[in-house]
């Protein structure tokens, strides 16, 4: 009994015994969700022009996409019987996934070939892809007919001949490993010391699993179109879609890290280790150099594509002017970013990135929405209530990414857990 | 303690799942048509432009009443789809001006393909090509993906975009409940002058050819259907050209499972190669990386334990 006493007395002794449960909860909160300052201090700070424009946008997307599923699709979207897939496919789907490939792209550099020298940004790059899965499905559940079936192709029925149904069982699986494959981050955030190693300790295999994901689905989302070939337009369409997705998606999210990894050195540099800003340029020149390297297999490869199906012939058309400003965009990039490279020039590598995202979600766009049908008379590819709810989602991601990497260790490591980046 | 080994354990498990789980994927793409399935002909020099087909199949399906009455003939100073912006109807007719300059007629519908790209597409099965023969689909399946629609050579699902609750999949179902229940499609029973016929895909076809064989001036020497896109279920035999009657030009013969086949099939050889490369890969480069993992933390736990008993 004395022993008890003497260790209740002794708890006492530690202040952080004496807290009371709203205390711990609230403490918790100011530091974890707060940054450190009380719930009032904490919401002034938010009070910022820029985020007051950004809620307005955002309030008025989720009122059209309340619209849509109270009224229907066509209260909102310009998509129709000629169009089955409009704006929010297009951008959601097939131009957001090839740049999520960030996660798979750099965490293979980096886990599986060991090139260090991509560690710094490897977590970021596992985030964004995360967050680009995410919200592609957030995009879809939108899309869809009938939304609250999504897992249909999971669990209720199986049309096993379909690509869809390959691409919708690899994005539920991929977003699932990203979401693992990010858990460290959380966790370090969380103190869960001993989740959290065991979290690290699966990243090998989750990153194996993980290109086995990606390189499918990346190639499927455009081999979908495969079953087209009387609609998708004679340049765009080859028996080569599925490899050029591919290799395309790694140029795209070798761009978007050199990108972003810029943008965070602007806008994060409060939450980001020196380490991590000091690596950034020479980050910046090993992505130009491997990315001048895809874009020129890209270039290569679609251009043999386009001789092999014997589409030349379009070129002298509407369509086909069209298509040169996509292909020559394309094949600007591999010579800026060599020229970046040899020169040493991070700006200009940086530009390109800039360039080569442009290039990509053209060519996206392209595929699945502006030439799609070509043989069909064509309305507006879409309505402005549809833009509103695409700028919408994104200022949504841009501040879901905000939020996380002001609060847990991703341009950083955790003091407590140095090597999370494994 | 999850080690290397126990991982590239489950990486083969889970290829030996995806290898077992997609030799359905292969087989569900072998067709095996029954031979006694059904289809429909139409005949478009016998087709006099009565529309009576169009009210008929509104009738039988209970599509909204349409704007303008179906003796109407003003409809075809413009050339129609199988659906009227939202869906209003299920099969259009549509007129074009033969080589003699008088009107031929050419109803529109769904095909009821042999090798349906709308079904190939489905991710869910919603939509089946039944033993029967009608190309059909099923409410409680279909998410709205709208993958159907981009799929079909012949651009004739549609979907309601109206719909915020149950927006379905419309199109020819040629008329399968009707067949069930003993009676044939109400287009082919209201037609007048026998220009849509009903029964087995096989006797159509002889029946088609027959027609050319014995009128060889009135027809051309083609069997619309008999192999495009692989075969399709509802035939046509006609003296202008198909092309100039608003049939897809660019549709060949090559049935479209066939399209993404390759693909389907290359995803098992990437299943079984990428883990056994970039495992191999990694272990090649990381020396003995088991060891040492394990050592590391057994040391920690001890001195984990050490502390532990220091503290009490
Ligand atoms: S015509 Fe189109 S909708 Fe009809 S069965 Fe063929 S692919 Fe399917
Ligand atoms: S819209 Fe429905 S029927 Fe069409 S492919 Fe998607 S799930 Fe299948
Ligand atoms: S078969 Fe039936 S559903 Fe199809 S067009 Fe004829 S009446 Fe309409």
């Amino acid at each position: 009994m004395n022993e008890f006493g003497n260790e209740t007395v002794e708890r006492h002794v530690y202040p952080k015994n004496e807290l009371t449960g709203a205390e711990i909860i609230s403490n918790w909160f100011r530091e974890k969700i707060f940054l450190g300052l009380s719930f009032k201090e904490y919401m002034k700070t938010l009070i910022t022009p820029l985020n007051i424009g950004a809620g307005l946008i955002v309030f008025a997307g989720l009122f059209l996409i309340a619209m849509r599923f109270i009224f229907g699709l066509d209260q909102v979207t310009e998509a129709s019987n000629e169009q089955p897939w409009g704006l929010f496919l297009t951008w959601g789907l097939f131009s957001g996934v090839p740049f999520s490939a960030s996660g798979f792209v750099i965490g293979t550099g980096v886990y599986i070939f060991g090139v260090k020298r991509y560690q710094p940004i490897v977590k970021n790059a596992i985030l964004l892809g995360f967050l680009g899965y995410l919200f592609a499905v957030i995009f879809l559940m939108i899309d869809l007919g009938r939304p609250w079936r999504i897992y249909y192709p999971m669990a209720i029925s199986f049309g096993t001949a379909s690509v869809m149904f390959l691409v919708a069982w690899h994005v539920a699986l991929y977003l699932s490993v990203q979401f693992f494959e990010f858990c460290p981050s959380v966790l370090a955030w969380l103190n869960q010391g001993y989740l959290q190693k065991i979290a690290v300790s699966m990243t090998l295999g989750l990153t194996i699993f993980g290109v086995m994901l990606s390189t499918l689905h990346q190639s499927a989302l455009s081999a979908m179109f495969l079953l087209a070939p009387g609609k998708v337009h004679p340049l765009w369409y080859t028996s080569y879609l599925p490899w050029l997705a591919l290799i395309s998606a790694i140029g795209a999210a070798m761009a978007l890290m050199i990108v972003v990894s810029k943008l965070t050195t602007i806008y994060f540099r409060n939450r980001a280790s020196a380490e991590y800003l000091g690596s950034i340029d020479d980050v910046t020149i090993g992505l130009g150099k491997a990315s001048s390297l895809v874009m020129f297999t890209y270039l290569g490869m679609r251009l043999i594509s386009i001789t092999h199906e014997g589409a030349w012939k379009y070129l002298d058309t509407p369509t086909g002017h069209w298509f040169m400003v996509e292909i020559m965009i394309l094949a600007l990039v591999p010579f800026l970013y060599y020229y970046g490279v040899m020169k040493k020039n991070v700006k200009l590598i940086q530009v390109t990135g800039v360039v080569t995202m442009i290039g990509i979600i053209l060519n996206r766009f392209n595929l699945t929405l502006l030439t799609f049908n070509y043989q069909l008379p064509r309305g507006e590819p879409f309505y402005w209530k549809e833009v509103l709810v695409v700028i919408s989602v994104v200022i949504i991601q841009v501040l879901v990414y905000r939020w996380i990497v002001n609060r847990m260790p991703v341009l950083r490591d955790h003091p407590d857990y140095p090597n999370d980046g494994h | 303690m999850i080690n290397r080994r126990n991982l590239l354990k489950i990486g083969g498990a889970v290829v030996a799942a995806s290898i077992l789980g997609s030799e359905s994927v292969l087989g569900a793409q072998d067709f095996e048509g029954n031979p006694d399935r059904l289809g429909m002909l139409t005949d478009t020099t016998r087709c006099i432009g009565c529309r009576r087909c169009e009210a008929a199949c509104n009738k039988a399906n209970n599509l909204p009443a349409p704007k303008t009455s179906f003796e109407d003939t003003s409809v075809f100073e413009e050339k129609r789809k199988p659906y009227v912006a939202d869906v209003q109807s299920y099969t259009v007719v549509n007129r074009f001006e033969g080589e003699d300059g008088k009107p031929v007629y050419r109803k529109v519908q769904c095909m009821h393909c042999d090798e349906p790209a709308c079904v190939t597409a489905c991710p869910v099965a919603a939509l089946t090509k039944s033993k029967e023969g009608p190309v059909v689909w099923n409410e409680k399946l279909c998410i709205g993906c709208r993958y159907c629609i981009t799929a079909c050579p012949f651009y004739v699902p549609a979907f309601e975009y109206s719909s915020a609750f149950e927006p379905k999949i419309q199109k020819c179902f040629m008329c399968s409940q009707r067949i069930k229940d003993g009676l044939i499609p109400a287009c082919a029973e209201a037609c007048p002058v026998e220009a849509i016929q009903f029964g087995k895909r096989n006797d159509l076809i002889k029946m088609a050819k027959q027609r050319i064989w014995g009128e060889p001036d009135k027809y051309i020497d083609h069997v619309y259907g008999e192999t495009e896109a692989g075969g399709t279920g509802w035939l046509y035999v006609s003296k202008l050209p198909f092309e100039k009657m608003g049939f897809p030009g660019n549709i060949g013969v090559t049935s479209f499972p066939k399209l993404t086949k390759d693909f389907l099939g290359m995803v098992n050889l990437t299943l079984v190669t990428w883990p056994a490369l970039l495992g191999g890969f990694y272990m090649a480069t990381h020396k003995k990386p088991n060891e040492g993992h394990e050592n590391k933390n057994e040391t920690e736990n001890e001195k984990k334990t050490e502390e532990d008993i220091k503290h009490e």
